[in-house]
């Protein structure tokens, strides 16, 4: 009767005639510049929505029953008309999840969310000490993202979300990021690093050791459905029972992306042209991609299990994330890269071409890594045009 | 398990306020904006009752509304007792 019960899974492999979750990343305009961001955001897109526009998407959200959207960026506030969205959404019957760095949560703010019933928020934290944090998120992010939830926990909101990518530093830290949970009243979320956006550059130093996905699967299951993981690990789910949530690729099926300029892609892990269903701004609108484009209704025929399907564990982990495979130049039909039967190792160290993200907003200056600078001792060639009367000249 | 408990079927009930129905073709998904919980109905049949309950003295009178015959009408209770437990029903009481 529940999601958590029998094979809700095969019906939902033939697509719904509304997603069940939509994410909309509403700018991809962004005050930090997480090492790790999937949509490698940081600059607004000038062909961003308007609001008239959002408020048209959300028109088509409500006729369709769409019970919530998860609101993402970039960071979703820093969008002047981010309130009245918000507000014109819960009124429209939407009910919105937002995710944010907490750079707006201000006690104002906050008292104005616990007031909404239909608003739930959450804060975005990678490590539960400043330095694990603040080495992806950017140095100030961890003291920002605490002092947002503790805005929320004295405005009364209750339950709101503190939302963890799982990365190699982290994993030691699930107790911790648990007792901060608890302390502010809110609800831990663990998601996986996706090789997606920004993400394909720090994969290979931040996805978590094989040992340590052992930690992640042990761990949830002794936490069982008091930890939410947006049904990201199903993966893990070759470890031995499957983990609590639907444990199915939702992309087109149950799962959409709309991005900041109104693109429509198959799920928020897989900005590239390659899963790029159609536009909002196109004749017919949201519904019209949704029900109706060819990527979508390709994605709810019966997939194939290729290499996967003489796996005895096929059946609960499907063959795993279709971006991680798609951003680590894995064929599609095939293990996870971080499958745990370590299936995925020798296609790993084979891999060649890895596909590049359709779109980079990052900011310009944005220097997250050192960048290698040498200084050269001796004098610039002459170009032909120099017009100095001294080029060239040795100097004394 | 036991239903009677936490639901009977001569009773008036209501779906929850917070509650949304959305139709799909194998029958209906449900979500709770209070609880943030997502259900589904897995036939068309129990869409009906569901629908039926505003209306109905009791739920049994909402059954038997939508044409539910009384071989089914274990397989409805058992159905309406899960959505009661997790809140998705609410008992109506009748105005003092």
């Amino acid at each position: 009767m529940t999601v958590k019960s029998e094979r809700l899974v095969d019906l939902f492999e033939h697509g719904l005639d509304a997603p069940i979750c939509l994410t909309w990343e509403l700018t991809y305009a962004c005050n930090l510049s997480c090492t790790h961001c999937l949509s490698s955001s940081g600059r607004r897109d000038p062909r961003e929505l308007s609001t008239a526009e959002a408020k048209a998407v959300i028109d088509e959200l409500e006729a369709m029953q769409v019970f919530y959207v998860n609101i993402g960026g970039g960071e979703p506030t820093v969008r002047p008309d981010f309130w009245e969205l918000l507000d014109y959404a819960t009124a429209h019957h939407v009910g919105v999840k937002f995710s944010t760095n907490g750079v707006r949560i201000t006690p104002q703010f906050a008292r104005r969310l616990a007031a909404n019933d239909y608003v739930d928020v959450q804060i975005s934290l990678d490590g539960a000490t400043a330095e694990v944090n603040d080495a992806v998120r950017g140095h100030g992010s961890y003291d920002t993202a605490l002092r947002a939830l503790a805005h929320l926990a004295d405005a009364g909101m209750k339950n709101f979300k503190l939302s963890v990518v799982c990365t190699r530093h982290n994993i030691p830290q699930l107790d911790a990021f648990r007792e901060i949970a608890d302390r502010y009243g809110a609800q831990l979320r663990l998601t996986r690093l996706r090789p997606s956006g920004r993400g394909a550059d720090v994969w290979d130093e931040l996805h978590p050791l094989p040992g340590q996905q052992r930690e992640l699967y042990d761990w949830l299951v002794a936490h069982g459905e008091t930890v939410l993981t947006g049904d990201s690990f199903f993966h893990l789910s070759a470890f031995g029972g499957a983990l609590p949530g639907l444990n199915l690729c939702g992309a087109g099926r149950v799962v959409c992306l709309i991005d900041p300029v109104g693109d429509v892609y198959a799920c928020p892990f897989a900005i590239h042209d390659e899963f790029l269903a159609g536009n909002v701004r196109d004749e017919g609108g949201f519904a019209e991609v949704w029900r109706h484009s060819e990527l979508f209704l390709g994605l709810r025929e019966p997939q194939q299990g290729g290499a996967c399907t003489s796996c005895s564990f096929y059946d609960t982990c499907k063959g795993g994330c279709m971006a991680a495979k798609f951003f680590t130049g894995l064929p599609l039909d095939g293990p996870d890269p971080e499958c745990v039967q370590s299936h995925g190792e020798s296609l790993l160290a084979d891999r060649r071409d890895i596909p590049k993200p359709s779109g980079d907003h990052s900011h310009r200056t944005t220097a997250s890594r050192p960048v290698p600078v040498t200084i050269s001792p001796s004098r610039p060639p002459v170009s032909p045009c120099d017009e100095s009367p001294l080029a060239g000249a040795p100097v004394r | 398990m036991p239903t009677a408990s936490v639901f009977d079927l001569d009773r008036a009930w209501d779906l929850h306020p917070q509650v949304s129905v959305r139709p799909e073709p194998f029958g209906a998904l449900l979500y709770h904006f209070g609880t943030r919980r997502l259900s589904f109905l897995k036939d068309r049949g129990l869409l009906s009752v569901v629908q039926a309950l505003a209306t109905a003295p009791t739920a049994r009178a909402a059954c038997r509304a939508v044409g539910v015959g009384e071989d089914d009408m274990l397989r409805y209770t058992r159905a309406l007792a899960v959505l009661a437990r997790s809140h998705m029903l609410t008992e109506r009481h009748p105005d003092p």
